[in-house]
């Protein structure tokens, strides 16, 4: 039974759920199955923010949260590590938006079992966006590393886009795909 | 020969994926107040509207009180009518929930069941649409976004049939189904959809060229004969339920029973609930099927009228029917609604099986595949012991255990 269990990472207003939905918008768009929820709460800004995407190849049965996810995704380079550690899947990836190398991030972390990523995505979103706004930056890193790491069920750079645009339109999903495009670029695994 | 239905597969949350199904089903008038977490069923209405991808009429209001109030006079009048509430929303209507049904009006509600106020909660739970129980409402539970989308279309059906014309309430969790999006199928071209539940023209309604008065003071030599008649009701819309599931699947190809079974044929233990946590139980049943264990799962789709024929089917040959419901009947012994309703059937069945009431994810609290293998388990170590419990278990409370 294939599934991918994502977890994302953010504060109010970068854009964590969004970036949850668009995935399983574009595995949904890919005929593949999905789903993308919120952490069910009242929703506030700066505040940390938690949402998750499940990815399957066959119909998702179950409604359980996601606690052991096998991807972690950090919008907020600020947050904690307490906050995104817990549950992330040994041998999981982990995959951050940072200005720190990887060397610096997989000591800051010290889990050696880890796959890491890193992509500056607030440095891309600034240019693209001219706003902090890292959602979709991230979901460009996210593609590239699914594809690099071969985690599956994943989606395409293609089908990612077009989910982005379906999200924001014509306009803003423009430079909003042009940010995926760039983290999907430029993000680093090791 | 139908022409084939041509789909759309959509990455839809349950509430927008009922907001499709209002804008197919070509609704006349809706009126809704909003309230967390079904605001956005009434927003994504009220954008197709906007966009003239449905033409009706959106009435707002200053409560729920008035949003059904409203949906009666615009049902009395002719139209199709839709509404959607939650919690102390569907509290507030309750008066009107009565009117609806004792006036014969087919109006469709969606329930996002969210737990009741105090102390707040904006979180899951089914108090809310069992507090309604005898609203005399035709009363549906569902189990993802697609069977949200379907169960909508085939609420009209059921409410505007001349032989039951009594309101429909489609029930899903708040949240948990609300708020996650999942592919859900839409028609592509809302004309087969409407094909299927054309507007009918054959009931009573407000017409200044045929006047009646609607809802006068019943006097005690009639009031008990009109009640009767919502008891008949009720039984037709038993067998017309059915109907329209077996036309709905014909036309469309996608068939929810009133009850369904999951790996239930050779089990001894049952585990029956309702909702988007029965996919969680089915999944449970995997795992612990995998483990050797002979479970099964059943789902129940239909509330009220209640399906007694498909459930007593389900469950006879079973050892133990554990029955999980997302609502407390506070005081009473048995204080799931559903295992009350079920161990008083089986009161009449010489062959029965124990039932163990179990109260689960009240107020959100998480129900996982795991709470379900543990409450197997214990169900099956009390059923080996002959010690089922005489009154209801609660699940998952912090300090009460059970062994």
């Amino acid at each position: 039974m294939g599934r991918l269990e994502i977890r994302w990472h953010g504060r109010g207003g970068q854009g964590a759920v969004t970036a949850a939905i668009i995935v399983a918008e574009a595995a949904i768009f890919e005929g593949k199955y999905a789903q993308a929820y919120p952490e069910f709460g009242a929703e506030r800004r700066g505040a940390p923010v938690r949402a998750y995407t499940r990815l399957s190849d066959s119909y998702i049965y179950t409604r359980s949260p996601i606690t052991r996810p096998d991807v972690v995704v950090v919008l907020d380079p600020a947050l904690g590590k307490e906050l995104y550690l817990p549950g992330l899947k040994e041998g999981g990836a982990l995959i951050i938006n940072t200005k720190r190398s990887l060397e610096e991030v997989k000591k800051m972390i010290g889990r050696s079992d880890l796959r890491y990523a890193v992509v500056n995505a607030t440095d891309i979103a600034l240019e693209t966006l001219k706003r902090p706004i890292v959602n979709t930056a991230m979901v460009g890193a996210l593609v590239k590393v699914m594809k690099e790491l071969g985690l599956a069920p994943s989606v395409e750079l293609d089908s990612a886009i077009h989910a982005i645009k379906a999200v924001f339109g014509d306009k803003l999903g423009e430079i909003n795909a042009e940010a995926a495009k760039k983290a999907f670029e430029s993000v680093i695994v090791g | 020969m139908m022409p084939e239905v041509r789909w759309r597969r959509l990455p839809l949350n349950a509430n927008y994926a009922v907001a499709h199904a209002v804008k197919d089903s070509d609704v006349d008038v809706v009126a809704a107040y909003p309230i967390t977490p079904q605001t956005t069923v009434v927003e994504k209405i009220s954008e197709f509207i906007a966009n003239g991808e449905l033409d009706a009429e959106m009435i707002h209001v200053e409560s729920e009180h008035s949003a059904l109030s409203a949906c009666v006079g615009a049902s009395a009048a002719g139209a199709r009518v839709f509404t959607a509430t939650a919690a102390q929303g569907l509290e507030l209507m309750h008066e009107i929930l009565h009117i609806a049904s004792g006036l014969r009006l087919p109006i469709v509600m969606t329930i996002a069941t969210r737990a009741l106020s105090a102390p707040i909660s904006i979180w899951c739970d089914y108090s809310d649409v069992m507090n309604a129980r005898d609203a005399s409402w035709v009363t549906m539970f569902v189990s993802s976004a697609q069977e949200a989308y379907d169960s909508v279309i085939q609420a009209f059906k059921i409410a505007e049939h001349p032989d039951v014309l009594l309101p429909v309430m489609v029930a899903y969790d708040g949240f948990i189904m609300s708020h996650t999006y999942e592919p859900v199928l839409v028609a592509e071209d809302p004309a087969p959809i409407r094909e299927f539940i054309p507007k009918r023209r054959d009931r009573i309604v407000l017409d200044p060229e045929k006047p009646v008065t609607m809802g006068p003071i019943a006097m005690p030599e009639w009031y008990y004969e009109i009640k009767y008649q919502q008891v008949e009701a009720m039984k037709n819309a038993y067998r017309v339920v059915k109907e329209t599931i077996d036309e709905f699947a014909k036309r469309f190809g996608r068939r929810y029973p009133v009850v369904e079974t999951y790996r239930l044929e050779d089990a001894e233990i049952g585990i029956l609930t309702y909702g988007a946590i029965y996919g969680t139980l089915r999944e449970a049943i995997d795992i612990m099927r995998s483990k050797g264990m002979k479970v099964g799962a059943i789902k129940l789709r239909l509330w009220r009228p209640f399906p007694y024929e498909e459930v007593l089917q389900a469950i006879k040959h079973l050892k133990l029917l554990i029955v999980a419901d997302r609502a407390i009947s506070y005081g009473a012994r048995i204080a799931g609604p559903v295992a009350l309703e079920i161990m008083s059937l089986l009161l009449y069945e010489s062959e029965r099986p124990e039932v163990m009431s179990v109260v689960i994810g009240i107020g959100q609290r998480t129900v996982t595949e795991e709470d379900f293998e543990q409450i197997a388990k214990l169900g099956a170590k009390w059923l080996e012991e002959k010690r089922i419990p005489r009154e209801t278990i609660y699940w998952g409370v912090r300090g009460v255990t059970y062994a």
